[in-house]
């Protein structure tokens, strides 16, 4: 097992250093060639473990590689767990990884950082193997943060332009916002449990949650410390997960390469924080207070977020959104306790999601790096192939009977239906008006994209054409998957749940919304700039995503450097610099200067002054005495 | 008890005077080599002799007039150390500066012979003459040049000064033998000790007189007046003979009558010194600050370092005694350094004054100004140098005897001193030479200074000797009782 591990873990981080440091020596083939390689070992290595877990229900194991420091009572060991969620994950990460290196062998040919895109994108597999194999809240941590760090490489991939910079700095320290929580969250489990690896803090937590400990945050308040510690841990995932209101950077990561937006930004890294909440699951059933905060989370995310897409015209921007109200519903699912749910959601997600990026990113590069979809239209012509792969993710997002996207939702909105917490309700009514707002603004982006009449110049209209098997490759197997997945996992009641979906609320929303979008933007396209006109109130609203930008722009970030140059200007030049350094010199120059007139030259002055010393000293002692 | 043998450096040193005064009438010589290498020669042979009796335990000799120990023979040795150096660097000094023929090596040994009976004196008469003998050579020595009027005035200012305070001394000891009835100072610590609890006023009275002798021989505030001008009116030479081993004798001759002959006063002259302690370390590192003459600014950190040795015996244990005599040694080592590198700087005609004289003397003579750089941090108190120890075996021992304020105050101004040594380093370093001219150093003046410097280095990294050396001179086996 620990073999399998390594042949896991390690050809990703080999793969990544030879591209990284001896990138310019190997060359660009061979730098793609080692990178996809390590995955590649990486993935059947994965398939072994998923067969073993999913398929012969091997039991849970725990590894300890070795200790990395010992501080006192306390032991930091290395080491790994792996378990049906660990397999899972594993296969999810492994395989999307592997279709994307591959996909970018097209989509960054030419770029002047090839190999150094390779290099990231083998790292950022390594540091999210790291994560999902970790046994403890330290090794979670150490993957946390490289894929974080990756992730703002990424990012700012393109350094060279500014809204790339402004996107990876925010996406940086928003997460840094996030990890302030989680650095807390993992303090408080040491205080509590006295360590930090996963079994032994799951099985401690029924007994310690029965002692009902408490703890003061403010003066004359008493908290559930399980409750504090678990939502503390839950800000961390908000941040990674982008969960409103930290949900923030994650339409700016756009900014990256349009692999790295399927890879890292819809697949794998973003569903960190859902994997990290279901891997705790029990710990947060203990906190009934920490799920319905988690809910409400969600199912807000979900709404709100998703709303946000139909006014987007930038291709990419609008799947942003899209992930941003599908990681939502996970974390919603994993509120109403549907842990299971929640994550068939992400495996589902990471399979049509990674298509849309995928199928988009074909589009992008078929029209030389155009993402506004206002200039698009009648692609179908065009690009049949990527046509009618976006066509599956979007169904398998609008939730259609039999696309896998249907049976997670289902789920979640079935969980969520039956929860009996606070926020139950509010949540139900969000995800369900979520499901309409999910196909409208997805068939927007289809029909705008791909139907309608070209708006590219006729004599641009005849370069357009597939790209080569690297790029529609990746794209048909995920497209196989996505159709697939729900149907293999439910394999019994498939037939019986697709047909149920004909008679219940979520599939006629849907389809309302598929009608809506194919109304407004194929038959009267004229509709949607009229209601903007007439609610220009609520567009207003929208095109300002709901001021949150806005409000961090105006108070953090304002607000920080006013501070900033308030404290620089009177503490720092005034009160230290002027008052304490220099104040101080001009203090002791004078007491210097003053003290030097005692020196007269005189030689009266002199035998004077020893006189009154003498006498001084005597009459104080004489004094005493 | 007349043990002649014990003495026997005393009387080589005075028969050596005797002849160097024949040889230096008599002998027509040019450059005065055979004064200045039997002077050396007189040093070389005390230290000798002085190591030769060393072992022989603490005896009372000529009934009481004198004492032998180890402590006595340590502080000679450093006399002989210090004031070989002294000649080694002044020897060029004293020839360009025309500062007579033979007379800075006779009144420089004349003055080490008082040095001598100071600090083995174990009577009050002895202890005076030693005083005395010490001081009226380097009267001499400071007016030497008889045509600089700002010498002359500090000759003028030294003497009269000098004859006032010892005039307090002897007053305060005349005091002190009118109560208890004896001069050797065993017997008036009995005499005091006796009655410990409630002492007759008269013998505050006298003790308020024999610190302020002793304070204005250490030149501490408010007795510390001559200093400033006496350092810097002297010629170069003179400055550095009594900026060392006259410190060394008079810190001996504050151990004999504070710590072995007032014990029993101890609670009075802890007050005192605390007193002229604090002021002394304040008034010394701020008036040093805005001088711009390089020997007046060290006469002011000698204020200060003075006030830094008196936290020794404010501490009035055998750590804080140790470890004020660590700080008078290494003091000695770092103001013959410094003042050594300024008299050899002077040549014909130019004495070094101002701060700006040392300006880019690293592209003049780079290892010169690392070795002023070693001793002014020395003199800071930073490691790894034999100041920083000196400064932390004195907190330690305040540490220990809850002064921590003391302590505190000690660090602040410690901290003040810092600016006026950096500055020095910054001219040194940092400023344009005002002139190019390499310069260059005989060898013997080079290596002195490369022993001088590296000395400083050393102790500041294996201080443990020279530590354990000073802590055994106070255990309580080696004193006379």
């Amino acid at each position: 097992m620990q073999l399998l591990l390594t042949a896991i873990l390690l050809p990703p981080l080999l793969g990544a250093i030879l591209a990284g440091i001896f990138g310019t020596i190997i060359g660009r083939v061979a730098s793609h060639r080692v990178t996809v390689l390590g995955v590649l070992i990486s993935f059947i290595c994965s398939c072994i473990i998923f067969k073993n877990f999913i398929l012969d229900h091997q039991s849970t194991q725990n590894i300890i590689a070795y200790t990395w420091g010992t501080s006192g009572a306390f032991q930091f060991n290395v080491g790994f767990l792996i378990d049906n969620l660990t397999a899972t994950m594993l296969m999810v990460v492994t395989s999307v990884s592997l279709l994307v290196h591959v996909y970018s062998i097209g989509y960054m040919r030419g770029d002047a950082g090839y190999q150094r895109f390779f290099s990231y994108i083998s790292l950022f597999t390594f540091a999210m193997l790291m994560l999902i194999t970790a046994n403890n809240f330290f090794q979670l941590f150490f993957g946390w943060e490289a894929v974080g760090l990756v992730s703002y490489l990424l990012i700012g991939f393109w350094f060279t332009r500014e809204p790339a910079n402004f996107g990876s700095l925010k996406a940086f320290i928003v997460n840094r916002v996030s990890d302030v929580g989680f650095i807390l969250g993992i303090g408080g489990v040491i205080t509590l449990f006295g360590t930090v690896d996963f079994l032994p803090v799951l099985a401690q937590a029924p007994k310690v949650a029965a002692s009902l400990p408490t703890i003061s945050l403010f003066a004359g308040t008493s908290w559930s410390i399980i409750t504090v510690i678990c939502i503390l841990l839950f800000i961390g995932a908000m941040g990674k997960s982008a969960q409103m209101p930290l949900h923030i950077w994650l339409p700016e990561s756009m900014e990256g390469p349009t692999p790295i937006s399927a890879l890292i930004h819809a697949a794998t890294m973003v569903t960190a924080g859902v994997y990290m909440v279901a891997r705790l699951s029990p710990l947060y059933e203990l906190s009934a207070s920490a799920l319905t905060f988690i809910l409400v989370i969600g199912a807000t995310t979900a709404l709100f977020t998703g709303i946000l897409g139909v006014v987007q015209n930038d291709i990419k921007r609008v799947i942003a959104y899209s992930t941003l109200s599908q990681l939502g519903y996970m974390v919603a699912a994993l509120g109403a306790s549907a842990f299971a749910a929640g994550i068939f959601h992400l495996v589902t997600h990471a399979a049509f999601k990674a298509l849309l990026f995928l199928a988009a990113g074909s589009v992008i590069l078929a029209l030389h790096h155009e993402q506004d979809m206002r200039k698009m239209g009648g692609l179908r012509r065009y690009l049949p192939l990527t046509y009618s792969c976006f066509l599956v993710g979007a169904l398998a997002l609008a939730a259609i009977p039999p696309f896998s996207g249907f049976y997670s939702k289902d789920a979640i909105i079935e969980a969520v239906h039956l929860s009996t917490i606070h926020g139950a309700s509010y949540a139900y009514v969000a995800l369900m008006i979520g499901v309409f707002v999910t196909a409208l603004y997805i068939f927007r982006a289809f029909f705008m994209t791909f139907h309608g009449s070209c708006s590219a110049n006729s004599a641009s209209q005849d370069n357009i054409r597939e790209n080569g098997w690297v790029i529609w490759l990746p794209l048909v197997i995920l497209a196989i998957a996505s159709i697939t997945i729900g149907m293999i996992v439910k394999h019994a009641d498939a037939l019986q749940l697709a047909l149920h979906a004909f008679t219940s609320l979520p599939f006629w929303l849907a389809i309302a919304g598929i009608v809506t979008a194919w109304f407004c933007y194929v038959i009267r396209p004229a509709i949607p700039a009229m209601l903007a006109n007439k609610f220009s109130w609520l567009y207003y609203i929208l095109i300002k995503k709901y001021g949150f930008d806005d409000f961090n722009q105006i108070v953090f970030v304002r607000g920080t450097r006013a501070l900033a140059q308030l404290l620089y200007n009177y503490g720092d030049q005034r009160l230290i610099d002027d008052g304490l350094v220099n104040g101080s010199g001009r203090l002791i120059q004078w007491i210097s200067a003053t003290l030097k007139r005692l020196q007269t030259g005189y030689i009266y002055n002199y035998a004077l002054a020893m006189i009154i010393g003498v006498l001084a000293l005597v009459l104080w002692q004489m004094l005493i005495a | 008890m007349f043990n002649f043998t014990l003495i026997l450096p005393e009387l080589f040193v005075l028969c050596m005077v005797c002849v160097v005064m024949l040889v230096d009438l008599f002998v027509e010589q040019r450059q005065q080599v055979l004064t200045y290498a039997l002077t050396q020669l007189t040093l070389v042979g005390a230290a000798i002799l002085t190591l030769c009796i060393y072992c022989i335990p603490t005896t009372a000799n000529f009934s009481g007039l004198t004492v032998h120990d180890h402590l006595g023979s340590v502080l000679k040795l450093a006399i002989y150390i210090t004031s070989f150096f002294v000649f080694l660097y002044s020897r060029n000094y004293f020839r360009q500066q025309n500062m007579g023929k033979g007379e800075p090596y006779l009144l420089g040994l004349c003055s080490i012979l008082g040095m001598m009976v100071l600090v083995s004196a174990h009577n009050f008469l002895t202890l005076y003459l030693g005083l005395e003998l010490m001081s009226l050579p380097i009267y001499a020595l400071t007016a030497l040049q008889r045509d600089k009027e700002q010498a002359l005035e500090a000759a003028i200012k030294y003497f009269i000064l000098g004859a006032l305070a010892s005039a307090l001394l002897l007053y305060g000891l005349s005091m002190i033998y009118g109560a208890s009835g004896s001069l050797d100072i065993t017997q008036v610590a009995n005499v005091i000790g006796a009655n410990s609890t409630q002492h007759p006023l008269i013998f505050v009275f006298g003790l308020v007189f024999v610190v302020a002798g002793l304070a204005f021989k250490i030149g501490l505030v408010p007795f510390h007046m001559w200093l400033p001008d006496v350092y810097t009116g002297a010629p170069n030479a003179a400055t550095l003979f009594l900026a060392v081993a006259p410190k060394v004798a008079v810190i001996g001759m504050t151990i004999r009558l504070l710590v072995e002959c007032l014990p029993g006063l101890q609670v009075q002259w802890q007050e005192l010194l605390i007193v002229i302690s604090v002021l002394s370390m304040i008034l010394g590192n701020f008036v040093a600050i805005v001088q711009t003459n390089i020997k007046r600014m060290l006469a002011y950190s000698t204020i200060a370092h003075g006030g830094y040795i008196l936290l020794g015996f404010i501490a009035g244990t055998a750590a804080g005694y140790s470890a004020a005599l660590f700080y008078t040694l290494a003091y000695a080592i770092m103001s013959l350094g410094a003042f050594g590198i300024i008299t050899l700087l002077s040549k014909q005609g130019f004495d070094v004054e101002t701060i700006e004289d040392l300006q880019g003397l690293n592209d003049r003579n780079p290892w010169l100004a690392f070795m002023m750089m070693l001793l002014l941090f020395s003199m800071a108190g930073l490691p790894p140098t034999i100041g920083f120890f000196a400064k932390l075996s004195l907190i330690e021992a305040l540490v220990s005897t809850h002064f921590v304020w003391l302590a505190c105050i000690a660090m602040l101004v410690a901290v003040i001193g810092v600016y006026y040594y950096l500055r020095v380093i910054k001219v040194m370093y940092f400023d344009k030479p005002l002139d190019n001219k390499p310069f260059s150093l005989a060898w013997d003046a080079k290596m002195a200074i490369t022993i001088n410097g590296l000395a400083i280095l050393y102790f500041g990294i294996f201080p443990g000797a020279l530590i354990t050396l000073c802590q055994q001179l106070f255990w309580s086996g080696t004193m006379l009782n």
